[in-house]
């Protein structure tokens, strides 16, 4: 518990969900904001150096750990990292297989980035809530908040990207006039009902990177507080709580990523199919 | 929570790591994964198959075996058979030799007997007629008492 006594539990709180912003503030001009107000008072023209930091870094990670096996893969016995990574993709090549009805070969690596990258954001939250805000600080970095899936920019981030591949490919597969189609026609394939067709399917197509966005998001956010909260009990009382939660988070942390890219496969193979 | 452009970053980082994992990351696992599938596969396959071989080697070698049984036991049959016969054959020319040998034997003694026989008259004739000339002090002739005398070598 990096908070002393003279530091309120609710500053302790804002402090560790409060990200490293750089932007323009109104006063300072192109700065690190000092303090939440700071932050805010930058609006849309700022960013989270800590989330791009450290979802850069896992990316990396990702890359990197797959790509150097990828390159040692023989059709010989795999060894240690060959195995974990072959177990994996193998994984998401049946979950594809399973859920994708459409023949389209970049899905499944798509999956792959997806569900490895955000699981190695997520597992980041196993990391102690204390350990880097207080390395970071005597480093003379105010903010640091590690996991980037508990900040909406990243998760809504990813989503949209998903959101633009659901668009082009309902316009590559279907084209503009059979998209157009699909979302004035469907459900209820009557002239007089195209306002409320296409109201319905505009409202689901759009929920669709929200709910994505949303769900690993909140999962990941209302995770971390239950952590921040755990960690300002005494010191000899944490361990207790933070065991079992930490424990519970291998599975939630797993989970989400495989609900978001599960999601992405069905909404992708919506997308390729004709009706 | 402010929505800034983290939000556009973080979409730039993901189009990038998915171009990059599409591009460099998937292809040579995926490519390895389904090779060495294929391999297994053969493996597989070949070996199925060589276990059929083994069970057609056995079989064969079986039968060869029963075969080259039934061959020996033939040829042994044959060996006996062929052997017994031989015995026989050389028994009987023993015998036949034997019989042969005995018959020369016999004649060439009855040879012998009929010589002495023939001695033996020839010397008793003279004999008596030595004892004859004897007792008759030269009064018998030799010469007129020739015929008499073989009569009665003939009677001995």
């Amino acid at each position: 518990m990096a908070a002393g006594n003279e530091v309120s539990t609710t500053y302790y709180i804002q402090h560790h969900l409060q990200n490293l912003t750089f932007g323009h503030h109104p006063v300072n001009g192109w700065s690190l904001a000092h303090s939440a107000e700071e932050a805010v008072e930058m609006g849309f023209w700022a960013i989270h150096l800590d989330t791009m930091g450290w979802s850069i870094a896992m990316g990396l990670l990702f890359i990197w750990l797959f790509r150097k096996a990828g390159k040692a893969a023989t059709t010989g016995v795999p060894g240690g990292l060959q195995n974990a990574v072959e177990m994996v993709v193998e994984f998401i090549e049946n979950l594809t297989r399973s859920t994708f009805h459409g023949r389209n070969p970049n899905i499944a690596p798509l999956a792959l980035t997806l569900f490895v990258w955000i699981l190695l954001m997520n597992t980041l939250k196993i990391i102690p809530v204390d350990y880097f805000p207080v390395l970071f600080s005597k480093l003379g970095v105010d903010y640091m908040k590690i996991v980037p899936t508990t900040d909406v920019n990243a998760t809504l981030g990813m989503a949209l990207g998903v959101f633009g591949l659901i668009l082009y490919y309902n316009f590559k597969v279907k084209g503009v006039g059979g998209f157009a189609r699909e979302l004035s026609l469907t459900p209820f394939n009557h002239w007089a009902l195209i306002p409320f067709n296409l109201v319905l399917e505009v409202v689901s197509l759009l929920v669709k990177p929200f709910s994505l966005a949303m769900r690993l998001f909140g999962n990941m956010f209302a995770g971390e507080v239950i952590f921040i909260l755990i960690a300002m009990l005494p010191f000899w009382a944490i361990w207790v709580l933070d065991v079992p939660w930490a424990i519970f988070h291998i599975l939630v942390v797993t989970l989400q990523a495989f609900i978001f890219t599960v999601l992405t496969v069905v909404y992708l193979s919506a997308a390729h199919e004709h009706h | 929570m402010n929505i800034n452009m983290t939000l556009i970053g973080q979409t730039i980082a993901f189009a990038i790591f998915v171009w990059f994992c599409i591009k460099y990351v998937w292809p040579p696992i995926s490519n390895a994964l389904n090779e060495r599938q294929k391999k297994i596969a053969d493996g597989l396959d070949a070996a199925s198959r060589a276990t059929r071989d083994l069970e057609l080697a056995q079989e064969r070698a079986e039968q060869t075996l029963r075969e080259s049984k039934e061959q020996a036991s033939q040829i042994l049959e044959q060996a006996n058979k062929r052997s017994a016969q031989m015995i026989e054959e050389a028994r009987e020319q023993a015998r036949a030799e034997g019989e042969r040998l005995m018959a020369g034997a016999r004649s060439e003694i009855e040879l012998e007997i009929n010589r002495a026989k023939e001695e033996l008259r020839a010397q008793v004739s003279h004999l008596a007629i030595v004892g004859a000339e004897r007792v008759l002090e030269a009064s018998v002739d030799e010469k007129a008492h020739r015929e008499l005398l073989d009569k009665l070598a003939a009677e001995l």
